[in-house]
């Protein structure tokens, strides 16, 4: 049962946002949620809806899974909008006790909770369309520069790259102490939270010795085969800017346009 | 760095290896490898045996470097381990396949993890491309490149693991146990590999559990409490079964028929070792005499 999570939410497609360089699409969801920050008026969220479903339909990746990304952040969502809607001062539209709702807050909840929409549906397109390993050496290239202070570039990617590799591996052997212990009487479903809590921590320890075990024996084996770091290291998939990553930029540009126009114009 | 032209691939001058002091058991270091010397021919193919803690894993951990020793020499086509400067060349020379198909590969996708040593070595991204190509098709995981380790079966990932050491281009390939996860047929698949391998002069160093898997060497070690207990042929060792015996070591099946025919007192030439020649040095021997004790007469 615990093998059926799937990591991330890869969409497998080949569209050309899928093909766009990874460095790229991070750089542009970066400004996308800039802009976010700078739209004031819901003409401003119209342009953003018509961009985010032009890139959607390019993407191939069907609405269901784009609104999935949704689903664990609802509360934060209910959240935000039930303050925002209660607390803001202005015009009374309804009052009950020291409960009231006022123009201004429906405006600034309804204004908050898309943001927080787009937010997520933005950073969702990025994910989807992007291999956890791309997304991974988009982000140990766009980190090169801070290696001159000091910032283990490579370190930190190769610790992804084989996070990444082992998640499944520690699922399955999660999956295996779990069973063996239920084989010998152990619950993990009944019971109050505490209990369960409990009944845990012996699938802990054997998890952990475990994930030590993989991590010397991994070690070993990347030693063996001429592991020294980033230093002098070729790759196999090194990034590639192109021509269509060059358009990208500048339906990117063309957006940030519109966003500020809208902001100082309308 | 120092480089001696040397004849022998391998050549292990009077190793000790200790791990540090065991506190609870013993009041002196215990030498997991205690004065061992060992010369390996080039493209030979070696089977080292042993039982558990006779120092196996220890003694190939000190061929590529991983492991250095605390006296003694090991000399690895002419690279000495001891020095720094030769680590990498002696890496690269010789691959190791580690006995957890899972605990080896490092890349989320099989094509990555081959390239994984490539990669390490600076080699051109091209160059990569190619060697990935000759190594999976080499253990027949071609088709596979762009699969995820963990949906592959046991048998399937160790060949990915001896695929990313292919493609390192080693002289030597060093196999821990490579087959003792996997169920008859990766274990089977592996062999097979194994035998292609060598037959391609890539010098092989062999360590297993399964005394059938040592029969095609051409030369078997025996292990036991960090020493060398016996060394020779196939032949030569399975002759001498009382000492294997007494070393907690099982025999090959044939080997194992043929002394308990023996005792019964049917007489079978030294040197049958496989189940294959033992099988059809039977059949020649019933042919001849249908009316032999091989059938009993009840
Ligand atoms: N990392 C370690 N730290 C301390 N002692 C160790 C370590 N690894 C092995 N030893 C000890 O060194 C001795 C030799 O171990 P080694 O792993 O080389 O044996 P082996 O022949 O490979 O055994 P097996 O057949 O179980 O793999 C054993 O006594 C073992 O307990
Ligand atoms: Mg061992």
């Amino acid at each position: 049962m615990i093998r059926d999570i799937t990591l991330g939410q890869y969409y497998p497609e080949h569209s050309r946002i899928h093909r766009l360089d990874p460095r790229l699409k991070i750089i542009v969801t970066l400004v996308y949620i800039v802009s976010l920050f700078l739209v004031k008026d819901f003409i401003g969220y119209g342009i953003v809806l018509v961009t985010v479903g032009i890139i959607t339909a390019i993407s191939k990746v069907p609405l269901k899974f784009m609104l999935r990304g949704l689903k664990p952040i609802v509360l934060i969502i209910v959240f935000t909008f039930t303050l925002n809607m209660l607390m803001t001062q202005g015009t009374i539209l309804w009052e009950w006790g020291f409960l009231k709702i006022t123009k201004e807050g429906l405006y600034n909840a309804v204004f908050m909770a898309l943001r927080l929409v787009f937010l997520i549906i933005g950073s969702s397109l990025l994910t989807l369309t992007t291999k956890p390993i791309k997304l991974t050496d988009g982000i140990e290239s766009l980190l090169k520069p801070f290696k001159r202070f000091g910032m283990p570039t490579h370190e930190l990617a190769m610790m992804m790259t084989i996070a990444l590799r082992f998640i499944p591996t520690l699922l399955e052997e999660t999956d295996k102490i779990m069973k063996a212990q239920q084989a010998r009487g152990a619950d993990f479903e009944t019971g109050s939270i505490l209990r369960r809590a409990k009944a845990l921590v012996p699938l802990l320890v054997p998890l952990f010795v475990g994930a030590f075990r993989i991590a010397q024996e991994l070690a070993m084996a990347m030693e063996s085969r001429c592991y020294r770091g980033g230093e002098g290291r070729t790759k196999l998939n090194a990034l590639k800017f192109r021509g269509r990553d060059a358009l990208a930029i500048v339906f990117t540009a063309i957006y940030m346009a519109a966003i500020m126009a809208e902001r100082i114009f309308i | 760095m120092n480089f001696v032209k040397d004849d022998k691939m391998i050549r292990i001058e009077d190793l000790v290896f200790e791990y540090g002091w065991d506190e609870e058991e013993a009041a002196a270091p215990v030498n997991a490898v205690d004065h061992v010397s060992l010369e390996v021919e080039r493209g030979s193919f070696t089977a080292v045996i042993g039982r558990n803690g006779s120092g196996k894993s220890t003694l190939a951990k000190n061929i590529n470097a991983l492991l250095l020793p605390a006296s003694g020499r090991v000399i690895v086509d002419g690279f000495d381990t001891l020095d720094d400067a030769a680590l990498w060349e002696i890496r690269q020379r010789v691959g190791m396949v580690f006995q957890n198909p899972d605990n080896q590969l490092v890349s989320a996708v099989v094509e990555d993890d081959v390239a994984f040593g490539p990669e390490n070595l600076g080699v051109a991204p091209d160059e990569i491309r190619e060697r990935i190509r000759f190594s999976l098709t080499a253990v027949d995981m071609y088709a596979h490149r762009k699969m995820a380790p963990h949906l592959l079966s046991g048998g399937q990932k160790q060949r990915v693991a001896i695929a990313g050491v292919i493609a390192m281009k080693p002289e030597i390939i060093i196999f821990d146990e490579p087959t003792a996860m996997l169920d008859p047929e990766g274990r089977a698949e592996v062999m097979g590999i194994i035998e292609r391998l060598h037959e391609e002069n890539i010098t092989v160093v062999l360590i297993t559990h399964f005394m059938e898997e040592t029969l095609n060497s051409d030369r078997i070690v025996i292990m036991d409490r960090g020493r060398i207990a016996m060394e020779g042929t196939p032949a030569e060792i399975f002759s001498r079964t009382a000492e294997i015996e007494a070393l907690d070591l099982k025999l090959p099946f044939a080997v194992e028929l043929t002394a308990r025919l023996k005792e019964r007192g049917i007489d079978i030439p030294a040197g049958l070792i496989t189940e294959r020649a033992l099988s059809e040095h039977l059949l020649t021997l019933w042919k001849g005499n249908e009316t032999s004790d091989l059938c009993p007469s009840e």
